[in-house]
């Protein structure tokens, strides 16, 4: 027979310690998601990461040289923790919210007294805490390549932190409208990828032909790498206020956006 | 103040599907209510905007005053829902699923590991906290959602189909369990399709059909309005012929079974005076159907007749 003994009386929570600790718990929720697949949101960056410095850094970067006055080794390092730091914070947002979606448990959240900017605030730490861990973790790999000067650590800090929290949250937007898991892998096989690619992080612009370079600075990678570079280097193709000044506006935007999409109950409500 | 007040309730889903047709209710404070209907009615579009799933067309709606267009979250904190299908992280583990139910209402973990001892004991789930919640049997996995449900210490806990696929020792439990929550002043909205569940557990019931609340009133006045059942008779001896027993009509289901319908005005002392004069002696007896259902299936019937 199951217990039925009286619950004590429940006391009114204010919304603001609601909010608060709905918050952490969602970023608990994550860490702990993290952690539980480490071999899926940890190992693979550190691996990939690892082939790019053995085979672009130490086998080819050998013959190309000296690039914008550094060595080969150190000048791709920035890009290559900021790449993963991009596509991880990206992947971690896109798959756990797509998954509380595809097994229902996002209805935990949704009938719960938390605010729709909270939900999307929660994910977002969590996409951002998985991008400076694997940041972190690339970081240590790339040292046992190269060395790595910190010419400018506010900057440093500033540009992983908010690149991450721009591509955690077009994981976001990617997840509300995806239907199926083809549709969670398409935007990163199909347009991130790419973008990563052509975002400067394994050459300077500045060898690419003046049609190049503009078409390029579309590219809002390129503007983070760049940025991030500049805070270990001191060196950028790019202006690097300019950089920071986009990474808020786009930051704001789709945070803004997100909520609205919640708002509306677009991918989540019927 | 009621613990939920409806009015002119809409809901006109993208497909055209017109879910709910102006819906008023209002269910009490301290009330177990049944919301029954067949299946489409409009049920779980109904539960789904009380607890925001569903974006409403029109109309308002009120959880103890607090309107879901105003103050949505104070609304929702008062809610508890445990919902038809399975929602929660079947990877998790109970423990972990209870814990973080609790802190998206605000309870602090130290707190939550408290309630979640108390209430995973209570459904003698306490034993699987730690294993991962997709190894639980399909009645463990109902008592969880109840559990979750009930982290937060909801005013008004609402109940889709809460034992649904769940075996008759369990169900029995589980509405012992539900007594005991709502005694200790816990409002509860019930759908189920089980009517016997119903009549067993709520005090108050609505009836709604194609969108829009036929019937409401409370469970006793509703049986009431039952003029005739059907009662089944086992008797001890074979009966050879449909035996004769002034008003009222008997029939012969097999040697040892007959039925009869006697109606309100009618007593059961006249019918087995009527009997034993003719060597018939009855071992036992049973309703045909359940009373509810058969008020149910004729509202809806003769809906259906006037559509």
């Amino acid at each position: 027979m199951l217990d039925t003994s009286a619950p004590p009386a429940a006391a009114e929570i204010s919304l603001a310690e609601i909010r608060w600790v709905g918050f952490r718990t969602i970023v608990i929720r994550e860490y702990g998601r993290i952690i539980r697949i480490w071999g899926q949101t940890l190992v693979p960056a550190v691996v990939t990461a690892t082939l790019y410095f053995v085979i672009f850094g130490s086998l080819i970067g050998a013959r190309v040289g000296p690039m914008a006055g550094f060595d080969y080794k150190q000048y791709i390092a920035p890009g290559l923790i900021m790449m993963q730091v991009i596509q991880v914070s990206y992947a971690n947002v896109v798959s756990s919210f797509f998954g509380a979606k595809f097994g229902k448990h996002v209805e935990e959240l949704l009938v719960s007294p938390l605010p729709n900017w909270i939900i999307v605030a929660g994910y977002t730490a969590g996409g951002l805490l998985r991008g400076l861990m694997v940041g972190l973790i690339v970081t240590v790999v790339s040292l046992v390549f190269t060395r790595l000067p910190v010419a400018h650590p506010v900057a440093l800090v500033a540009a992983a932190l908010l690149s991450s929290v721009v591509f955690s949250l077009a994981g976001f937007v990617n997840a509300i409208f995806a239907r199926n898991f083809d549709q969670v892998n398409w935007i990163p096989t199909f347009i991130l990828t790419p973008l990563n690619y052509f975002g400067g992080v394994f050459y300077s612009v500045s060898m690419l032909p003046t049609w190049a370079q503009k078409v390029s600075m579309a590219n809002p990678i390129l503007h983070m790498v760049n940025a991030f570079r500049y805070g270990f280097l001191g060196a950028s193709d790019v202006h690097v206020q300019g950089a920071f000044v986009l990474m808020l506006v786009l930051a704001v935007t789709l945070f803004a956006l997100c909520v609205g999409l919640l708002d509306r109950g677009i991918g989540t409500r019927d | 103040m009621f613990a939920l007040s409806t009015r002119a309730l809409t809901k006109v889903y993208s497909n055209g599907v017109q879910a709910l047709r102006g819906v008023d209710l209002d269910v009490e404070q301290g009330d177990f209510f049944a919301l029954l209907g067949p299946n489409g009615a409009g049920k779980t579009t109904l539960i789904g905007i009380i607890t925001s799933l569903v974006n409403k067309s029109g109309g308002t709606a009120c959880v103890f005053d607090y309107d879901i267009d105003r103050q949505l979250e104070r609304a929702k904190s008062c809610i508890g829902v445990v919902p038809q299908e399975l929602n929660f992280n079947q990877f998790e583990t109970p423990m972990t699923i209870v814990v973080n139910q609790a802190g998206f209402y605000g309870i602090a973990r130290p707190e939550a590991r408290r309630r979640a001892e108390r209430y995973l004991r209570q459904l003698q789930l306490w034993d699987k906290r730690n294993g991962a919640a997709r190894g639980l049997s399909g009645g463990m996995k109902r008592r969880l959602m109840i559990a979750r449900a009930l982290m937060h210490e909801p005013r008004l806990l609402v109940l889709d189909e809460p034992t649904a696929g769940v075996d008759i020792e369990v169900r029995r439990s589980m509405w012992e369990f539900l007594r005991g929550i709502n005694d200790n002043g816990t409002t509860i909205i019930l759908t189920t399709h089980y009517l016997e569940e119903a009549e067993n557990l709520c005090r108050n019931i609505a009836i709604i059909d194609k969108g829009n609340i036929v019937e409401r009133d409370h469970m006793s006045n509703l049986l009431r309005r039952l003029h005739t059942e059907t009662f089944v008779l086992n008797t001890r001896d074979a009966v050879v012929s449909v035996p004769g027993v002034a008003g009222f009509v008997l029939r012969q289901v097999d040697a040892n079974t007959l039925e009869v319908d006697i109606s309100k005005e009618q007593n059961l002392n006249e019918l087995f005076a009527g009997l034993t004069p003719l060597g018939i002696e009855v071992l036992s007896m049973r309703n045909k159907v359940n009373r509810l259902e058969e008020i149910f299936m004729r509202l809806v019937e003769s809906r259906a007749g006037h559509a």
